[in-house]
């Protein structure tokens, strides 16, 4: 199942609604890359709520996903993991290191908005 | 044949209840005498030192009444009630189970002796005496002492669940600020809950910021500590920052020491600097109402 990536503002959403396939993540990985470069978006939002199992892939490829907005000069922020599977991440060692995390999809957009006005004052 | 063999065991067991009664009359008879035998060799034995002698004494009568009683009836309920409402009475007043069985043991020793003073005449006699009172009294013996195991796991079960119960409040002391502190013994299961729960409050009040306080624990071993990083870990993971204050010198040096990865964790001295970091981290200010500039 593809997941659909919306865009609001300045900011991608890309919301998974059901657990994916390995090949789902690479391409929501391709998308939102290249997305954010089509819309020149500012920040990026992956909303995991409904996700109940997160792998190592997932997290591998979340991280990822992280790390190739950065380089395509925007940020990115994972909203909406769930208290069992963040306890469950952590003792698989996944722990998103580097990766910004917020409790929803809110919160992530309160996020993304200090982080993009505070670079824009500097 | 068989028939024959019932009818045998059934002589046997009224000749077994015959003798039992011929021997509850002779303890009745006696009750006064070997009751203070009983309590003298108690003291002697410095059992139940947490009672007065007046104390033993009392409980002596009482246990002695009812120890004659299971064995005239061989039912050991009342016993067995007793027995379970006395360990209620004794166990906080911190009585040990050696002194328990000893104390038993000891009833069941003084009355054995008497048994022999009685009947040391004839020895056949004695044997068979003696055949009808031991099973009995090992019975009430087992009794008592299970009886009171039992009731002392119960008194710890209790408690423990009262620790489970009292030592992991979530609190929220601002909007999106919680505090946890933990106190007591943390072993593995404990720590488990208390991540759970943490998880669960800040979802709930949809935290930004949490302070962790550990002032109260006694002592960390690797795998707790391991457990309060993943919990960090988890935490960040809900979009939430942690901050760990109170690690006593004796806690920093265990972590230390045994190598526990403790980078990616926040810490501050004590709860009042977590506290006023935390509000930094939430854009808080707490200025005193006296220097505060006359609100306009």
């Amino acid at each position: 199942m593809q997941v659909p990536i919306l865009k609001q503002g300045s900011y991608l959403i890309a919301s998974i609604q059901s657990a994916l396939t390995d090949a789902d993540l690479v391409q929501l990985r391709e998308s939102l890359v290249e997305q954010v470069g089509r819309y020149r978006s500012r920040g990026v939002i992956v909303d995991v709520t409904a996700l109940d199992v997160m792998d190592s892939f997932a997290s591998r490829i979340l991280r990822d996903i992280a790390t190739m907005i950065k380089l395509r000069g925007a940020e990115t922020v994972i909203v909406g993991i769930d208290p069992d599977v963040a306890l469950a991440m952590v003792r698989l060692g996944l722990n998103l290191e580097g990766v910004a995390t917020s409790l929803d999809l809110e919160e992530g957009l309160a996020f993304l908005e200090a982080r993009t006005k505070s670079e824009r004052r500097r | 044949m068989s028939d024959e063999r019932t009818a045998l065991a059934e002589l046997a067991t009224q000749a077994t209840a015959t003798l039992l009664t011929e021997l509850v009359a002779h303890l009745r008879r006696n009750r006064t005498q070997l009751r203070e035998e009983w309590v003298h060799r108690i003291t002697a034995a410095r059992l139940l030192t947490a009672m007065s002698r007046e104390e033993i004494f009392a409980e002596a009568t009482s246990v002695y009444d009812s120890y004659v009683e299971a064995l005239e009836t061989g039912t050991v309920e009342a016993l067995q009630a007793y027995a379970r409402n006395l360990s209620e009475r004794i166990i906080p007043r911190g009585v040990e189970t050696n002194e328990v069985v000893g104390i038993v043991l000891l009833l069941r020793d003084v009355l054995a002796r008497s048994l022999f003073a009685k009947y040391h005449g004839d020895v056949g006699l004695l044997n068979r005496v003696l055949d009808a009172y031991e099973p009995a009294a090992n019975r009430i013996a087992i009794t008592v002492a299970v009886g009171f195991v039992q009731q002392r796991e119960r008194v710890i079960r209790e408690q423990q669940e009262a620790i489970r119960l009292l030592s992991t409040p979530v609190l929220q002391v601002r909007e999106r600020l919680l505090i946890l502190p933990m106190i007591g013994l943390i072993d593995p299961q404990r720590a488990r809950q208390l991540t759970e729960q943490l998880l669960r409050g800040i979802r709930a009040n949809r935290a930004k910021v949490v302070v962790i306080d550990v002032t109260g624990v006694a002592a960390l071993d690797a795998s707790v500590a391991n457990h309060l990083v993943q919990t960090v870990d988890a935490a960040r993971l809900l979009g939430a920052t942690v901050i760990v204050t109170g690690l006593s010198p004796e806690i920093a040096q265990t972590l230390v020491n045994i190598g526990v990865d403790l980078a990616r964790m926040t810490t501050v001295g004590d709860l009042q600097g977590g506290i006023e970091e935390a509000e930094r981290l939430l854009g808080y200010t707490v200025v005193s109402l006296k220097e505060a500039p006359p609100a306009a």
